[in-house]
């Protein structure tokens, strides 16, 4: 029952870390911004890592690598794709 | 080992708020691709560098094609930025449902190393909806980003409609809460897959009566729908990397829905179930009035008398590729001393920030960009408006008629401009279907043609001597 609750903890207080940080992003970047919080929650990457990775079912194995392979997408093109819009901002 | 996984875990936490936190600035912000990347690295390394895994060639394999697929994904030309937005939140969403599934056939099998208590049978019943929901939710928003010609554009709706979406949401949380209450019945497999299936299906269903205006609105809440499906993730896997990491994404949606609905003065109920953008029935109109069509030269004469002009773009700019041009009518019209700003309506274009990405990837610096709550107050201080492919974003109707669908929705003040000049490709209404009474207003001039093609003209104008 410990997991239940610290996990919620967790929840409920990233949430508020989330909505004070988000709320200070400059209105220019939303759009990079939406890029690159889809980079970090493709973080989910860890998951699909042990799913394809551990001594599974080839079943198992093969739902995680395409969960693996899609996480993977999102990293890659999240970052680029923010950093190349991030470049493009210039004050003068 | 489990050490290095716990502190790589709260470091990976760590430069991924931090990431977010020096989006404040655009001078700051690429640090924040900097320590994503380095939070993403630490946490995939102490995950890969556990010993139970053993199945390297596969997971290399899987990363690699993910760089194949991914690279070409992050050079699409700006203008097809909101597809790849709500492509990769497919992709989050698919990565959130696959995981799922393989965690409850793991435990069915029993050779699932976490005990699953109610909580995490619930949590696993979320993620494999919202993933798979928003997997294909996302696609079908992508493909009426792309226009894909077999998804059509325009809202499709049916009577009994909602009932229907929401019949099939409520069978899916109903067979979910089943399986919780009896995880050990036999059924429970089957019912799991259907589970699986029905998430599919709503996330189509979803999306099928939204119409183009209502995209960025869409796009926001899905990025909302992929980050809570990694939170329902963390809370299968006890991940408390990916409940952060997914509450960080869940809130950044949020926040940008409930900014883009505002501007558009609409709630999240009414896009979901309001299936905007119908073709209007019929506009009462009073009077038919008749547009006023200005020439190049007619036109060029009046910026370069003018002391500040106001440009105001939307999609259409981008459409018809004229940002560069822009620029070149920025630096002539700013070299002859007349001050320009950007009037940026935060709808602006098809994703939230979109117009900023476009204006700035053709060298605008961004201090010109203002947003439309501060350009509003000088619209009546400016000279000329100049009105660049937006149409439904300076629409006086949505002050006072309460007939149209955009009734209510803040607008920039272009009609309080003294003169308003209007580029425009045809005489056919906007993305949203709405006829627009700013071009026939008084104090409107237009100038009808392909936008880039009328920026050259007018950029000509001032380059080719005639005008000092």
């Amino acid at each position: 029952m410990t997991d239940f609750g610290s996990m919620l903890f967790v929840f409920v207080l990233a949430t508020f870390i989330g909505l004070g940080v988000i709320r200070r992003v400059s209105r220019l970047l939303y759009t990079p911004l939406m890029s690159l919080t889809n980079a970090i929650s493709a973080i989910a990457v860890v998951g699909s890592i042990v799913v394809t990775g551990a001594d599974h079912p080839l079943t198992i194995r093969i739902l995680g690598a395409v969960a693996l392979f899609a996480s993977m997408t999102n990293i890659v093109s999240g970052f680029m794709i923010t950093d190349r819009m991030l470049k493009m901002f210039k004050k003068q | 080992m489990h050490l290095i996984g716990e502190l790589s875990a709260v470091l990976a936490t760590a430069l991924f708020i931090f990431a977010l936190y020096w989006m404040n600035d655009p001078k700051t912000a690429r640090h924040g691709v900097i320590a994503g990347i380095v939070g993403m690295t630490v946490a995939v390394v102490a995950t890969w560098i556990q010993p139970e895994i053993i199945h390297h060639g596969w997971i290399i394999g899987a990363i690699a094609l993910g760089f194949v697929v991914g690279v070409p994904l992050s050079r699409v030309p700006l203008t097809a930025v909101p597809q790849r937005t709500a492509l990769s939140h497919a992709f989050g969403g698919l990565a959130a449902g696959l995981v799922g599934m393989a965690e409850f056939f793991l435990w069915k099998s029993g050779s699932s190393t976490v005990a699953m208590t109610p909580f995490r049978m619930s949590a696993l019943g979320a993620e494999v909806i919202l993933g798979f929901l928003t997997f294909t939710g996302s696609l079908m928003a992508a493909g009426k980003l792309q226009e894909v010609k077999w998804i059509p554009q325009r809202p499709v709706t049916y009577p009994g409609q909602n009932v229907v979406n929401i019949g099939v949401l409520l069978v899916a949380v109903g067979l979910g809460v089943a399986v919780v209450l009896n995880p050990g019945a036999a059924w429970a497999q089957q019912a799991f897959l259907a589970i699986a299936a029905l998430a599919l299906i709503f996330g189509v269903l979803l999306i099928v009566p939204i119409g183009g205006a209502d995209m960025p609105t869409v796009i926001s809440i899905l990025n909302a729908y992929a980050g809570l499906s990694a939170v329902a993730m963390g809370f299968v896997l006890d991940s408390k990397l990916l409940v952060t990491a997914g509450a960080l994404d869940g809130s950044s949606g949020l926040i940008l829905s409930i900014i883009m609905c505002r501007a558009m003065n609409r709630s999240f109920t009414n896009v979901l179930f309001g299936a905007f953008g119908k073709a209007q029935p019929a506009a009462i109109k009073g009077e038919q009035k008749e547009w006023k069509q200005e020439s190049v030269e007619g036109a060029a004469q009046l910026l370069e008398q003018a002391r500040n002009v106001v440009i105001i773009p939307g999609y259409g700019m981008a459409v018809a590729q004229a940002q560069h041009k822009v620029r070149e009518l920025y630096d002539a019209l700013t070299k002859r001393g007349v001050t320009v700003k950007f009037a940026i309506h935060p709808v602006a274009g098809r994703m939230p920030g979109h117009m900023n990405v476009l204006l700035a990837e053709a060298n605008i610096p961004y201090s010109a960009l203002v947003e439309m709550d501060e350009i509003n107050p000088e619209m009546p201080q400016t000279d000329i408006a100049l009105v660049l492919g937006a149409n439904d974003v300076v629409n006086p109707a949505a002050r006072y008629n309460k007939g149209t669908p955009i009734y209510g929705m803040p607008i920039i003040d272009a009609d309080k401009a003294k003169t308003v000049l209007a580029v425009k490709r045809s005489k056919n209404p906007g993305f949203a279907g709405i006829d627009n009474e700013l071009y026939v207003g008084d104090n409107t001039w237009m100038l009808f043609g392909d936008a880039k093609a009328v920026l050259s003209d007018l950029v000509r104008q001032f380059g080719s001597g005639g005008i000092h």
